[in-house]
């Protein structure tokens, strides 16, 4: 096994044979990788009866809505409390070391609230169109789920201050901390568009303000041309109604842009000429640049990527067959390659994109390697149909500084040590 | 709403959509929500803009403002708008936008007065949003424009004078402009072998250790660690 690269593809002969020496008990095991299993001895979960094979499990409605097994249990939401003054305006972290493939169950999609989550009765909820319009129109949901149009699309939402609290650095030990403001799911709703051309914008109505119904009457001014374009006013995710604290009954789904934009509990859509200067795009979710200077609208998140397995949540158990497995995206367009390295970028792989590559949706990717026990520094670079590639936190930090809090897509490194540990680490 | 009723509305729809000539619109559309009434567009449409659209008729004085704010407002931002434990700062940090630690606030960052009513009126307190009077807002916004020093303790803000507030920082924002001063990551190419020679570590999150460890888990593994 010494002579293994790392990131050398393995065929099948060599991955059974690496099996076979596993299950043999041969080659030197580090603290904290398992040993595998010795084959001399009967397996007791084989040999034995388990209970589960004898007696009858729970009838067919036991969990009239199902819940993962028990075994998931640790397998939630996380917050990091010292982030924010309170947990009503604050965020929480999707699982994505635990995650695969490219759909976030409901349960597990990270939250973002400013003042809570809004629990509303949708008989009571209404959808207002106003400003700069021929016909200012109000909209029931049931209103709403008769319009025209109806369309289902995966879109990923990423917080713009997603990796945020890594511009000065390595800080905090996990994909789900550092990455896991973000979540893609299938959405189900009707075009803004709809909305617009029966109240008649004005050739005067530039933009737009969203507004939501929480405590927080959260407000985004949003430019005509994207409203008209591919944003949908929706009730449903993943099948299903959206969550409460995803905005039920409805919220804005803004493809592409900064998270913040995506208008949950949307009660109100006003046409005007200009942008408003909303506390959400002139205090927060503006840039700041190391010449004291800010960018304003900065709404696309930028192609980004980050290996989830490896990771500090979820360390490597064994040597031999190992596989790197990540997610990447990009609010220009489709992930059209991405790249691993183990060297911490001295050299690269081209992974294997798997499943759906959508536009502005989550991509999943793999690399299939050997591990001989050697430290690794694993990274992926994600690129785009626009011919973007994930620039490195180096070179973001020379063009912005570190003081712009949002729109970090810098490169992930994680050091993952001979024992398997893996930890979150910057490299020259 | 009764069921006559409604078909009224969507008859009135119909009736004014018809009437107008407007065939751009699809009438299935135009079948579906009702006219929005005055008094509702009026209950909901709060919002206020930098040229001073949407303030509502009022003022107030800064020593309103002040007795306001510290019976509102000060267990969190404190008495000065300095910030009472993890609540945001509301005054001061003006010079310190280049520095190491920006302090962001009203008067060092907010390009815009209109933001800090429209703001202040819809979503503060934190926990009791939208209880403000309009006369409240004005003498508040007042009292956190004299604490940023940009109006004088005897200052009275109303509709009328709005418009003329400036706040410090406000021609210090631009319009994204990534697709230029980024053109360098749109890179045909990338180096795929040899890129670099020795490759260092600069920085472990291990020794800032933050991250929530789970309680009870061996060592001090992250939350949430796959066991």
């Amino acid at each position: 096994m010494s002579e293994a690269k790392p990131g050398a593809r393995i065929d099948r002969r060599r991955f059974l044979n690496l099996a076979g020496l596993a299950g043999a008990g041969a080659g030197v095991v580090a603290a904290g990788v398992r040993p595998a299993a010795a084959g001399s001895t009967p397996d007791p979960d084989i040999v034995n009866i388990p209970n589960w094979t004898q007696a009858l499990g729970a009838g067919v409605n036991n969990h009239p809505y199902g819940v993962p097994s028990p075994f998931e249990k640790d397998i939630v939401r996380r917050e990091v409390t010292w982030l924010t003054a309170s947990s009503e305006s604050s965020v929480s972290f999707t699982p994505l070391y635990a995650l695969d493939g490219i759909i976030t169950p409901n349960g597990l999609c990270f939250v973002r609230h400013h003042g809570g989550e809004a629990e509303i009765d949708p008989a009571r909820h209404r959808l207002m169109i106003h400003g700069m319009v021929d016909r200012p129109l109000v909209f029931t949901m049931e209103d709403i789920k008769r319009m025209p149009g109806r369309t289902n699309r995966a879109y990923f939402l990423e917080c713009a201050a997603n990796s945020g609290m890594e511009w000065r650095g390595a800080q905090l030990n996990g994909c789900q901390y550092t990455h896991g403001m973000i979540h893609n799911v299938v959405y189900t709703g009707v075009p803004l568009r709809a909305f617009l051309e029966a109240a008649g914008v004005k050739p005067k109505g530039k933009w737009l303000l969203a507004e939501g119904a929480d405590a927080s009457a959260m407000t985004r001014s949003i430019p005509i041309e994207k409203a008209m374009d591919d944003c949908l006013v929706a009730w449903a995710m993943n099948g299903e109604a959206l969550r409460p604290e995803q905005g039920y009954p409805l919220r804005l789904v803004v493809p592409g842009w900064e998270g913040n934009m995506w208008i949950k509990w949307l009660r109100r859509v006003e046409i005007g000429d200009q942008p408003w200067g909303q506390r959400e795009e002139t205090s927060k979710y503006t840039d700041l640049l190391a010449d004291g200077r800010s960018r304003r609208f900065t709404f696309v998140m930028d192609a980004k990527s980050v290996v989830t397995n490896p990771s500090p949540q979820a360390p490597l158990r064994a040597r031999g067959p190992n596989v790197v497995s990540g997610i990447a995206w990009s609010g220009r367009g489709t992930i059209t390659r991405v790249d691993v390295s183990l060297d911490g970028g001295k050299n690269w792989t081209t992974a294997r994109i798997e499943g759906p590559a959508l536009p502005r949706s989550m991509t999943r990717f793999y690399l299939d390697f050997d591990w001989n026990g050697e430290e690794l520094l694993v990274q992926s670079r994600a690129m785009d149909d626009t011919g973007y590639v994930q620039p490195t936190k180096a070179e973001l930090r020379a063009v912005r500084g570190s003081n712009s809090i949002y729109h970090n897509n810098g490169i992930q490194t994680w050091l993952v040590r001979s024992n398997g540990e893996a930890e979150n680490v910057e490299v020259s | 709403m009764s069921r006559s009723a409604r078909l009224g509305f969507v008859a009135a729809t119909l009736f004014a959509a018809c009437a107008a000539g407007l065939g751009a619109a699809s009438a299935d559309t135009i079948r579906l929500g009702r006219p929005a009434l005055p008094e509702e567009i009026k209950a909901w449409d709060i919002d206020v803009r930098p040229d001073g659209m949407g303030l509502p008729e009022g003022k107030g004085s800064v020593a309103q403002g002040e007795e306001l704010f510290q019976n509102n407002c000060a267990m969190c931002h404190g008495e000065f708008g300095e910030g009472v434990g993890r609540w945001p700062v509301l005054a001061g940090g003006q010079g310190t936008l280049k520095s190491e630690r920006p302090e962001k606030t009203i008067g060092s960052f907010w390009p815009y007065a209109s933001t800090v009513y429209d703001y202040v009126h819809r979503a503060m307190p934190f926990g009791a949003a939208q209880t403000l009077q309009p006369d409240e807002v004005y003498a508040i916004v007042a009292y956190l424009l004299y604490l940023n020093d940009v109006v004088p303790e005897d200052y009275v803000l109303s509709k009328e004078n709005f418009p003329k507030v400036e706040l410090p920082n406000q021609g210090k924002f631009y319009d994204d402009d990534r697709e230029t001063t980024e053109k360098a990551f749109w890179k045909k190419n990338p180096c795929m072998k040899d890129c670099k020679g020795k490759v260092e570590i600069t920085n472990h999150a291990a020794i800032l250790d933050v991250t929530p460890d789970e309680a009870g888990e061996e060592g001090d593994k992250p939350a949430g660690a796959v066991e």
